[in-house]
């Protein structure tokens, strides 16, 4: 190895993300990543998007790698940068988002001496990442951000960190190409069990009320595994619902589809979940927001549980047939042998099934009583999907209420279409989500369903939505209360509405035009129509404030410690349905 | 607490098959390979705590230089679901080559190294280099006034000899915790 052909670290992380096809890094500049900075100015293939807050890099990241598929990638300096990006990195390790993070560290002679922006980042990043490293030497640090990626993507995707002190950004050393490294560290899947599989087929055959539950998983696995779950659903006329995570792996136009399951989840499919015989659970992992109460989730059932991370089988739930593998791998080889073996259901029994399901679909879970003087917020999201639905659009949530009605009303026909903070439920997601599916989609329609208090968590992305001309429609159902917080307060305390309304909220269209963007108001449902077409149509970014019913609950739901059995409908039943059990749980 | 089944309807469930051993805590000794670099302890141990599971001894040294492999041996106590969620979740991690329950796997050599320090005079010196000599510990360091023994052995040897001690002057105790192999011709 001669001098000549060293590179500066510098010069390495870019030469690594370039060979990698990455094309979009979001970040913020700062002393300990100044040479990365400085790399970047003068190259042209990546492009950096400068948020206004490192936890919107990560979460912009996020949207950029679940719109598409691809790992998003974050420049953030040491210390305060590092540690800003520590709620993004969890919230992709609970999401299974694939991203990578590179830090600036203080130069190695400083670290452990308290110097200036200094942080133990591996160390405080270390819980919340899939893996990370501290690359303490030049010739280390190509192998290592490629590994990085390799390991954000590989398996059940997540959050990876590497911190590079800025000496070695600075000191020059070996680079090597991305398909020269040891790759030993990637965990191989186990093979199929095929005793199992055909154990999980003759069940399947002879289900008398089958349902498959669908998560996140089918789509980290792409678009065969999708295929594969429309393929099962078609072929075997079984009923399907999805979780959070899930929403778009089966069209919600589909016919066997049940909506979403869980504590804000359909009638139906909370019905369905409990009274089934057979449970076929595809990447998705028994939340406590999907089962309720343990040991009253579907007592009847056979489960089988098909998941690509061993430690999520039997976790919550104890299942009778796990199958451990990639989803894709897995439901073409139990499609393939069910087909082999004659493609049987148990059809007469299916069509009982089917009854109960379609009684329960009667209750029409999801009714709300609307109003002529004020906006229910359902009402207002249900009139966005239907004038949104024909776009090329993709949808991105903050956390509360609204997140819940977005789930109920909005309808996903595809994967990679709906971006929500689901297992960590970080309020401030979605706007600087929006922005990262914005940069990947340039001529989408992008739409962040958003609650006015979330949406404050991270609004100084505006800067970053104007900078770079991004289209994103922020539609903020302002109910000027922190909903869920509100809703649970009702349900749980008392009535106490202990600091759960924000007594100094902004003027959103001035706010909006203090950025030189547009700001439509709306508060009237006999204008809502008119207003959502303008928002569609205005060529550039909008803050839609929609002033809505203030007191509305989200329904259905399943009280904490109750069973799927147990949901509550509407407002005339939801007296003393929390048990003092119940009450502990979040 | 009721379930508000309908009777009959869950003669197939589940939660009516479990085993009625899942409850049952139990002591596993797991061995885990793991590259030797820095953060990785910090990493095995992280995960205990953050998942809230037992630690009831640990041990942790390179056994591969070559290969850059250490070797974690830890005890820990929980339900069979438990450890098998530990042992997941340990497998999930990076740096993690294999993790290998020699509780489940079969017999294995089990030994703990114990120092101990004595300190007393007349018939109790006399008598704690008897008790020290039926346990084959052996003598490392002495004054005048204090004998230090080492003993080798399983937890409950050096446990027993630690109570046979007290009453004779025992001082301190240091302990390594438990290093394990499997038994037989295989290696784990």
């Amino acid at each position: 190895m001669t001098q000549a052909n060293k590179i500066t670290g510098a010069e390495i992380v870019i030469k690594a993300l370039i060979d990698q096809g990455v094309d979009t890094v979001f970040g913020y500049p700062g002393g300990a990543i100044l040479p990365i900075y400085d790399e970047l100015f003068q190259q042209k293939k990546i492009k950096h998007i400068l948020v206004r807050h490192e936890q919107a890099a990560t979460h912009a990241a996020e949207g950029y790698a679940r719109s598409t598929g691809k790992t998003g990638v974050v420049f953030v300096t040491s210390g305060p940068g590092a540690t800003n990006s520590v709620t993004g990195l969890t919230d992709a390790l609970m999401d299974s988002v694939p991203i990578v993070v590179i830090s600036g560290q203080v130069p190695t002679f400083m670290i452990g001496n308290d110097a200036f922006q200094e942080a133990d980042t591996v160390g405080i990043t270390r819980p919340c990442t899939k893996h990370n490293w501290l690359v303490k030497d030049t010739n280390k640090l190509a192998e290592t951000i490629h590994q990085a990626f390799e390991v954000a993507s590989s398996g059940r995707p997540g959050p990876v960190l590497v911190d590079v002190p800025k000496d070695v950004q600075f000191a020059t050393g070996q680079y090597i190409m991305k398909n020269e490294i040891y790759k030993g560290f990637v965990k191989k899947d186990p093979s199929i069990d095929l005793d199992m599989l055909d154990e999980v087929i003759s069940r399947l055959e002879m289900a008398e009320r089958p349902i498959i539950y669908s998560g996140g998983g089918v789509i980290n696995s792409g678009q065969s595994a999708v295929n594969s779950l429309r393929n099962l659903v078609a072929g075997t006329n079984f009923p399907i619902t999805s979780t959070l995570m899930g929403l778009g792996s089966y069209p919600a136009s589909g016919k066997n589809w049940l909506g979403m399951l869980g504590m804000h989840g359909t009638y139906e499919a909370n019905m369905s979940m409990h009274d089934c015989d057979f449970m076929l659970c595809i990447g998705a992992r028994f939340d406590d927001r999907i089962t309720g109460r343990i040991d009253a989730f579907s007592p009847d059932s056979y489960k089988v549980h098909i998941d690509i991370d061993p430690s999520s089988i039997n976790k919550n739930i104890t299942v009778e047939a796990p199958l451990i593998g990639d989803v894709s791998y897995i439901l073409s080889a139990l499609i393939t042998r069910w087909k082999e073996r004659g493609s049987k259901v148990n059809k007469k029994k299916l069509t009982t099934w089917w009854k109960s399901i379609n009684d329960w679909k009667g209750v029409k879970s999801l009714g709300y009583e609307n109003s002529s003087k004020v906006i229910k917020p359902q009402y207002a999201v249900q009139r966005l999907e239907e004038l949104t639905k024909s776009y090329n659009r993709f949808v991105s949530t903050e956390v509360g209420q609204h997140q819940m009605w977005a789930a109920q009303f909005m309808g996903f026909e595809e994967p990679n279409r709906w971006m929500t903070s689901g297992g960590l439920g970080t309020m401030g997601y979605g706007f600087p989500a929006s922005i990262g599916i914005q940069i990947a989609h340039p001529t989408s329609l992008v739409i962040n369903v958003a609650g006015e208090a979330s949406w404050l968590m991270n609004m100084q992305e505006l800067g970053t939505a104007v900078q770079y001309r991004l289209p994103v429609k922020q539609f903020i159902l302002n109910n000027e209360r922190l909903g869920m917080v509100r809703q649970w307060q009702e349900l749980l305390h008392g009535e106490r509405y202990s600091h759960s309304w924000s007594d100094a909220l902004p003027d959103f269209v001035k706010l909006a035009e203090a950025y030189g963007i547009k700001g439509i108001r709306c508060e009237d449902p006999a204008n809502l129509d008119d207003s959502i077409k303008e928002m569609i149509e205005y060529q550039g970014p909008v803050i839609f404030d929609c002033l809505v019913e203030k007191h509305e609950n989200c329904f259905p739901m399943i009280p904490s410690g109750r069973a799927h059995n147990e949901m509550i409908l509407g407002e005339q039943t939801e007296e003393n349905t929390i048990s003092d059990d119940g009450a502990v749980l979040v | 607490m009721s379930l508000k089944l309908k009777k009959g309807v869950n003669k197939q469930s589940a939660y009516n098959l479990r085993d009625p051993n899942l409850d049952y805590e139990a002591a596993h000794t797991l061995s885990i390979i793991v590259d030797n670099e820095s953060g990785v302890l910090a990493r095995v141990i992280g995960l205990f705590s953050g998942r809230g599971y037992n630690i009831d001894s640990l041990t942790v040294a390179e056994v591969d230089p070559s290969g850059h492999k250490s070797r974690i041996t830890i005890v820990t106590t929980g339900t069979p679901k438990v450890v098998n969620q530990i042992k997941a979740q340990l497998n999930r991690m990076v740096p993690v080559h294999e993790v290998i329950d020699l509780t489940l796997k079969g017999k294995a050599v089990q030994r703990e190294l114990a120092i101990f320090k004595v300190v007393g005079n007349g018939n109790q010196r006399v008598e704690s280099l008897r008790l020290a000599d039926v346990f084959r510990a052996k003598v490392v360091d002495s004054t005048l006034k204090s004998f230090t023994f080492e003993l080798t052995g399983n937890s409950e040897k050096i446990d027993a000899f630690a109570e046979l001690m007290e009453p004779l002057g025992l001082q301190e105790i240091a302990r390594t915790g438990i290093v394990a192999l499997l038994r037989g011709d295989k290696s784990s």
